[in-house]
């Protein structure tokens, strides 16, 4: 099948320290198994809004009080988070190489639309978590909610969450933020499986079927905090006043 | 029936390229794509114009030659076939068709339509084999292999190295080709001795290609004519993983 090869004008091999393409796939999929880990312990400890003020700020002080734990936990996500996207990088650097021209007409068959979008996904969420860090976590953007503390004297998070999410732009930001991680999610969780060798053709389809229901359910479950907000399901506690 | 062919033609591989379109007349929907070329080549040497360059050889489906990206997906429209097998009634008549070569770094083009695909040749050359010691054959029923073991590796042999997973992948992955090939001796019993060896090698072959990396979405398998299943690519992420923990190589 071979003809005359042009071989010389080729650029010389592009692995990143002798790290196989399957290698850094199987990287891949290992923070990502990580982040969506996280993610879903996050959600679940979010959703405790809904059992009242006392049960989430009790839960983020139950957090804040373990320093050792939190701050391991933290500088884990953080190097997870960053191989995960540093990888991402290198990988499509790679994938660009490998294609640098494409075809005059291009019909992407059987492919999802959130498997081609996989890196404009995570860079949203990216951007996403560079705010949702610098809004609750760092108190930056609304310092005036951040301040606040509960009867018990502790951080006021329930309070600080819902005067937050009243305002229809930052809940807008949160949704839409939200619907980009679910897309994300709906390619990532079957690929998990799929670049561990796990998956065979009879359970290709379950996994796919898996990956859509651990994205709508991380999706539906975060978005209804800033819905639940906006429509006054959950309201502020006695004596907390709007600013 | 009539047809504008819009096809790439390249003087040769330095060569930038563009589609040029041909108006395509007096064709029969039972012509192959490879046969209305054949017509359309007729015309321009009459013309005294350069014919279009375009990989060919049994016509059959079978072979793996005949590589082009028509519309968009490589080998055309019909599933589970090659260009040769894909025929004008598969269009409707008076259609544009776009005829473009296999496009990745490590398929370059040669001309017009025809890509150089030996780095699949090296990928092989890199461990898709047996090695057998000298000596008499062996009786043919010597070695038991259970039915289903060796359907199994008959399903990833099937793989006719067409190239058409890799035209079809975004990332120019050869992924299909390099799992087919690694999982058809990986199944049977010859290939137990060079397992880990080999599916290290064509691996690092494959990525010194410049092939791109697998992201799982499935187009290699969808355009592939012989349906070679994803699940071979998941065989070959566990290869890859059992070759690098494996002790004994």
């Amino acid at each position: 099948m071979s003809t005359a090869t042009s071989g010389s004008s080729r650029p010389t091999t592009f692995v990143l320290g002798g790290l196989s393409s399957i290698s850094a796939k199987l990287l891949m999929a290992l923070t990502g198994t990580g982040l969506l880990i996280f993610v879903a312990a996050h959600m679940l400890g979010n959703l405790q809004i809904y059992l009242g003020q006392d049960k989430l700020n009790a839960y983020a002080k139950f957090l804040k009080g373990m320093p050792l734990l939190l701050w391991s936990a933290r500088a884990g996500l953080i190097a997870t988070f960053g191989l995960h996207l540093g990888l991402a990088v290198y990988l499509r650097r790679q994938n660009r190489r490998a294609r640098p021209q494409g075809y005059v007409v291009d019909d992407p068959v059987e492919t999802s639309l959130a498997s081609r979008t996989m890196l404009t996904s995570g860079l949203v969420i990216f951007a996403f978590l560079v705010y949702h860090l610098l809004h609750f976590t760092l108190g930056v953007t609304n310092p005036a909610t951040h301040s606040l503390t509960d009867a018990a004297g502790r951080h006021d998070v329930y309070s600080m969450v819902v005067l937050s999410f009243r305002n229809i732009y930052v809940s807008g930001a949160y949704i839409i933020a939200m619907l980009f991680l679910g897309l994300h999610l709906s390619h990532a969780t079957s690929s998990i499986f799929q670049t561990f060798g796990l998956t065979g053709n009879a359970s290709r389809g379950w996994y796919q079927k898996l990956g859509w229901a651990v994205a709508a359910i991380l999706m539906i479950g975060n978005i209804s905090i800033p819905v639940a907000v906006l429509t006054g399901m959950l309201g502020l506690p006695e004596g907390v006043a709007q600013p | 029936m009539k047809l504008t062919l819009n096809i790439w033609r390249q003087q040769g591989p330095n060569d930038t390229g563009q589609i040029v379109s041909y108006p395509a007349k007096d064709l029969s929907p039972d012509m192959s794509i490879l046969e209305m070329l054949d017509k359309l080549n007729e015309e321009l040497i009459a013309a005294g114009e350069e014919p279009v360059v375009f990989d060919h050889d049994c016509r059959e489906g079978i072979c793996g030659s005949c590589s082009m990206v028509i519309n968009g997906v490589p080998h055309g429209p019909q599933k589970a076939s090659t260009t040769c097998q894909t025929f004008l009634r598969s269009f409707q008549d008076g259609e544009n068709i776009y005829l473009e070569p296999f496009r990745a770094t490590a398929f370059p083009v040669v001309r017009d339509l025809m890509v150089d695909r030996s780095a699949f040749d090296r990928i092989i050359q890199a461990g898709g084999y047996v090695s057998a010691n000298t000596g008499g054959a062996a009786d043919g029923n010597a070695l038991p292999i259970a039915q289903q073991t060796a359907e199994d590796a008959m399903d990833a042999a099937a793989c006719i190295g067409c190239g058409a997973c890799v035209a079809a992948c975004k990332n120019a992955s050869a992924m299909l080709f390099t799992a087919a090939k690694v999982s058809h001796l990986a199944t049977l019993p010859q290939g137990q001795v060079e397992r880990s060896e080999r599916a290290r090698n064509m691996v690092a072959q494959m990525d010194e290609e410049m092939f791109g990396s697998c992201t799982n979405q499935g187009a290699c398998s969808a355009v592939c004519p012989k349906e070679i299943s994803l699940d071979w690519i998941a065989k070959l992420n566990r290869e890859h993983i059992r070759s690098r923990v494996a002790v004994s190589t």
